[in-house]
């Protein structure tokens, strides 16, 4: 049945899977973007 | 598998239960005083810098949460208030909460050191060993003192945010640790009490469950009686200013009207007083840093100049 509720999104193990790694991907990027900044920070204060 | 016997049906990690590994309740009140500390702090920060120091000690915060729960999961699963956390849940091992624990533990100090400096990456790396090395695999399952004497780990992060600003320490962020170093026994006692079968059941000699209500009543009421005093201090030495010295006089008179209920209660079933004391604890911590915070971003601390 195509009808999904919010308890099977919740244990789908392949979504919260693929969500994992969206979230870690989004951590990575992030902690590049403080780098970067950081760098202009400490390099030009 | 041995974490699924151990821990029950397992299931899928979502994000959410890695947010929840970092104890974000107490993540905000850390974020929190230690913003208080950043600002307080005499001298100027770059704000990128002071928003680095913030998510550092937010994140070295966090992972002392996550170790926390990996080196209590088997006493977690077995009282009421944590045994909704993920590795109770079987969500998350053990081995990975302690995995996930120590990377961000040692990310989070190695970038203080990097974007701030060495003795605010120092103090968080001594906050971050306190609580895991020393409260949490020491003394919580060894002695009622163990939050009295591991409250020190949740004092430190306003000392955090002012060695952030000024690269040194002195009198001033002494007193903000010594004050949520006062405040944690009160506040977490008062939990104790009515949630001492769970402390009992785990085997955590939680001071109810080893002296007893009474010495617990009059163990609340000495460290409020020694906390309010010491809540004043910071507008006396011109620290806080006039709302800070309103906030800390009449949160404070509540705080102990509250801690005197505590004492005098006799519904050892309930607790209603102690509930409320543990409510008031939380306002009290929250007005006296948001005074903290809004005096100096209003530029009206401290009293002296008021005189």
């Amino acid at each position: 049945m195509a009808v999904t509720t919010m308890a099977d999104d919740k244990l789908d193990p392949e979504k919260a899977r693929r969500r994992r790694n969206v979230a870690i991907a989004l951590a990575l990027g992030a902690l590049v973007v403080l780098f970067y900044i950081m760098s202009m920070v400490r390099v030009h204060p | 598998m041995a974490v699924a016997a151990s821990y029950g049906d397992t299931r899928a990690a979502t994000v959410g239960d890695y947010f929840a590994l970092l104890k974000p309740r107490v993540m905000s009140l850390v974020i929190f005083t230690g913003l208080a500390g950043i600002v307080a702090a005499p001298g100027d920060i770059h704000p990128m810098v002071a928003f680095s120091a913030l998510l550092c000690i937010a994140v070295g915060a966090g992972a002392s949460g996550a170790l926390n729960m990996a080196y209590d999961a088997d006493i977690d699963r077995l009282m009421s208030r944590t045994k909704g956390r993920p590795i109770p849940q079987g969500a998350i091992a053990p081995g990975e909460a302690l995995g996930f624990g120590w990377t961000l533990s040692v990310a989070s100090v190695a970038l203080m050191g990097l974007f701030v400096n060495l003795l605010a990456a120092a103090l968080l790396a001594f906050t971050i060993f306190f609580y895991v090395g020393v409260y949490t695999l020491w003394l919580k399952r060894r002695t009622p003192q163990n939050i009295v004497i591991g409250g020190l780990s949740g004092a430190l992060p306003p000392a955090i945010g002012w060695a952030a600003v000024t690269g040194d320490l002195s009198l001033a962020p002494v007193v903000l640790v010594a004050i949520i170093f006062l405040w944690t026994p009160p506040h977490f006692w008062a939990l104790s009490l009515w949630r001492s079968d769970d402390y009992a059941r785990a085997g955590v000699p939680m001071l109810p469950v080893v002296a007893g209500k009474p010495a617990t009543r009059r163990q609340i009421l000495a460290y409020t009686a020694a906390l309010i005093p010491l809540g004043l201090v910071p507008a006396v030495i011109g620290l806080g200013g006039p709302l800070y010295l309103a906030c800390a006089s009449l949160i404070g008179f509540w705080f102990a009207v509250e801690a005197v209920a505590v004492f005098r209660e006799r519904d050892e079933v309930k607790e209603p007083a102690a509930k409320r004391l543990f409510r008031v604890s939380l306002v009290y911590m929250f007005a006296l840093f948001a005074a903290l915070i809004a005096e100096r971003l209003l530029h009206l601390a401290p009293v002296a100049s008021w005189l």
